[in-house]
């Protein structure tokens, strides 16, 4: 885990301080609501329907217990005793009062917490793969290249007023989980001869116009990761549109301009930056890469033969450990040590949702079972990355007493779903009466485990945050004259196959939705070629009629009735 | 005559800024013309005045415009709004790419909380919106006192400083 130095410390400590003052003088009048706007969201201050929404950034999702520990106590000391973890990693907490603010980032600052441009026309958060540095199909361990970016852009002046939001997600590996081209620009760390390098994409996003990331460049060398970025942010800077906030993505620029002009925009701007001053004090040298990779080394794992355990021989005794230990714990790349999934998708629990005192637990946990860090997922969920076999019993006794042991992960109640129109000012419908009522219908574990992997989605509007465009079912919730309305595409995926879903037709009402996707799930499981045929595949072989039939069958039976 | 910022100081503005196109320069003023009277009268200003200044939209290409510029004393930039970053690019090309040594102006919806931003990129001269406070605005360059990137002004990257560090 990357550690502070005396100068993070530092520049982390006047920013506080800088928002601190701004906050002062709004609360005073000294500073109009319009101004103090654009202020605020680089604070990942948020205006939502009841409060502000304050967004924490987790740089590519990961965590460690002091972290954890420190959550606990400002949920419970600012907020109303929950935080949420959502789609790009980060923790947004609901009722934070606006005074008090500026000392819950204080808090948070103490143990390298922030809230750097967590919302706003900046460059966001950056994602990661969450099993990064533990996959077994990773190539290259992405994390020391997200901190280098991270700190290259933190409060950058040049790209800190930009056109709109710009976020970047990081992969090493073969497997695509950070639904990377769903970024304005995804970076896929990977070697070509032997040698580190960076495939780039750029111009995805979701909302209005959900595209996915086109290739820029197939292979950046590794000490260019700062100067291709620059190339990219300068290119978005000058050229994005400021006249239309529903334009104004970059992606819109490469749609407007066509693939060849933009890439050869960015190529240039990156080649003028390499034959310049400004490149030679962009370009990596290999110490400063291997500084950084210092912070991510592979904790001290204990032998094999010492922490081995006969999960199998568990998993025959207890029925629901070993439901748990199928869905919920992966291989891990080194012998005796499991990967471990936390759902955040418990029967009644907001997706994403994590009390006070599950932080606590977390906390405890990692200490005890994963060298003290936790990641959080794309999924809305959390692992322990590093969990040694023989612990595998004790963890899941302790997650199940704590309720984050549901063993639902990558299955139908695992949905991914933003917090909706009970609490964003923006949302146009509810999503987590959806969730639970679709939830109700599949709690039963036989029935997910027949059905197999499938990823539903779900968002309050069309800003996409439930990320509902790459969903294999995507919900997007819609005003029909103040009613809450459906819509439903099938098809979209955020992975290595990415995808944006299609629309299947008319939207569906609040009492209709829940039986339309039971009936597409049914209709799945009746059509599919045999039991290992998943959703998507289904999907992808039968195309969207035979679903759409059976998700408007009530249509027909209403117009045969009539 | 107004009171902006330049060089870290509160000093009286010298400059006229002659937006509407028809100011005429007096032999001992120093006036800013838009881009495209400069381009129409570039001759006809600098014979008639003491200095002329050119401020550039934000829309422009400062690379491909700069031969036109390059030996003026001052090149205003603009700021329709703040959250307008265009020319924040602009300056940061003017200053490292193409040398711009001369005064680089910030003009328009100039906030006390831009301040910070354009000391980074290069921005020598600031002229604030009417109602700030220009003390507050002075104070707010060294709002920050750490960076971690280069931009166009004295920091060294942060790798860089920890590469030194770790060697010394």
């Amino acid at each position: 885990m990357y550690r502070y130095d005396q100068i993070d410390r530092e520049l982390l400590a006047q920013r506080t301080e800088q928002f601190r003052d701004q906050t002062r003088r709004f609360l005073a009048g000294e500073l109009s609501e319009d101004d103090f706007r654009q202020l605020r969201l680089r604070n990942g201050l948020y205006q939502q329907r009841h409060a502000p929404m304050l967004r924490i950034s987790v740089p590519y999702g990961l965590l460690e217990s002091a972290q954890l520990r420190r959550m606990a106590h400002v949920v419970r000391q600012y907020d109303k005793g929950y935080g949420h973890f959502t789609t790009r990693q980060n923790i947004q907490l609901n009722w934070p009062q606006l005074p008090e603010v500026p000392d819950l980032l204080a808090e948070l600052a103490e143990v390298q917490l922030h809230s750097i441009q967590a919302c706003g026309n900046d460059t966001r958060n950056i994602t990661a793969d969450y099993l990064a540095g533990v996959a077994d199909d990773e190539i290259v361990d992405p994390r020391p290249y997200c901190e280098l970016l991270r700190q290259f852009v933190a409060l950058h002046p040049e790209f800190y007023w930009l056109p709109r939001k710009f976020k970047f997600g990081f992969t090493g590996a073969k497997v695509d989980r950070a639904a990377t081209r769903t970024n304005d620009a995804a970076v896929h760390v990977l070697r070509r001869d032997g040698a580190i390098g960076y495939r780039f994409f750029v111009g995805g996003g979701l909302g209005r116009q959900p595209l996915l990331g086109q290739e820029m460049n197939a292979f950046v060398p590794e000490s260019d990761l700062l100067l291709y970025a620059c190339a990219i942010l300068r290119t978005f800077n000058r050229f994005g549109r400021r006249d239309n906030i529903h334009k104004a993505r970059i992606k819109i620029v490469l749609r407007e301009w066509g693939i060849e002009r933009f890439r050869a925009a960015i190529e240039a701007e990156y080649a003028k930056i390499g034959s310049s001053a400004e490149g030679e004090q962009l370009r990596l040298l290999p110490e400063d890469i291997e500084r950084m990779r210092s912070y991510f080394s592979a904790p001290h794992y204990r032998p094999a033969p010492e922490a081995a355990a006969d999960v199998d021989a568990l998993t025959a005794r207890d029925p629901r450990f070993a439901a748990w230990v199928r869905r919920n714990v992966r291989a891990h790349k080194v012998p005796g040590y499991r990967i471990v999934f936390v759902s955040l998708k418990a029967p009644g629990q907001a997706p994403g949702d994590c009390t006070a005192e599950q932080f606590e637990t977390l906390a405890g946990l990692c200490d005890a079972y994963s060298f003290g860090e936790l990641r959080s997922t794309y999924d809305q969920n959390l692992v322990l990355a590093d969990v040694a076999e023989r612990d595998l019993y004790e963890l899941w006794v302790k997650l199940d007493a704590a309720r984050l042991a549901t063993p639902n992960i990558g299955l139908t109640t695992d949905m991914i779903a933003c917090p909706g129109l009970d609490f964003c000012g923006l949302a146009n419908a509810g999503t987590l009466g959806v969730t639970q009522d679709i939830y109700r219908r599949f709690d039963s574990l036989d029935a997910q485990y027949e059905i197999g992997p499938i990823r539903i989605t779900m968002s309050g509007c069309m800003n996409g945050c439930g990320h509902h465009s790459v969903g294999h079912i995507g919900i997007l919730g819609v005003d029909k004259h103040g009613e809450e309305w459906y819509q439903v595409t099938l098809g979209g995926s955020p992975g290595n196959d990415a995808a944006i879903g299609e629309r299947v037709g008319r939207s569906l009402a609040r009492n209709e939705i829940a039986d339309g996707i039971e009936r597409l799930i049914r209709a799945y499981l009746e059509l599919r070629s045999d039991d290992d045929e998943t959703f998507i595949e289904c999907y992808r072989r039968i195309g969207m009629a035979p679903l759409k039939a059976r998700l408007y069958e009530t249509d027909d039976s209403e117009a045969a009735a009539a | 005559m107004s009171r902006i910022i330049r060089q870290h100081a509160i000093v009286e503005n010298d400059w006229t800024l002659a937006v509407d196109g028809t100011t005429q320069p007096r032999a001992s003023g120093k006036l800013i013309v838009p881009l495209a009277r400069w381009r129409a009268e570039g001759e006809e200003l600098v014979a008639g005045a003491a200095a002329i200044g050119v401020l550039l939209p934000n829309t422009e290409d400062a690379e491909a415009i700069y031969p036109e510029i390059a030996d003026r004393p001052l090149i205003a930039l603009q700021f329709p709004v703040f959250a307008d970053g265009r020319a924040l690019t602009q300056a940061v090309l003017l200053r490292n790419r193409l040398g711009f040594t001369g005064e680089l102006r910030a003009v328009g919806d100039v906030v006390r909380d831009l301040v910070f931003w354009l000391g980074r990129c290069g921005f020598d001269a600031i002229v604030p919106r009417p109602d700030q406070d220009l003390e507050a605005c002075r104070s707010a360059l060294d709002e920050i006192r750490v960076a971690y990137q280069p931009a166009a002004d004295a920091h060294e990257p942060v790798w860089a400083r920890r590469r030194s560090r770790a060697t010394g």
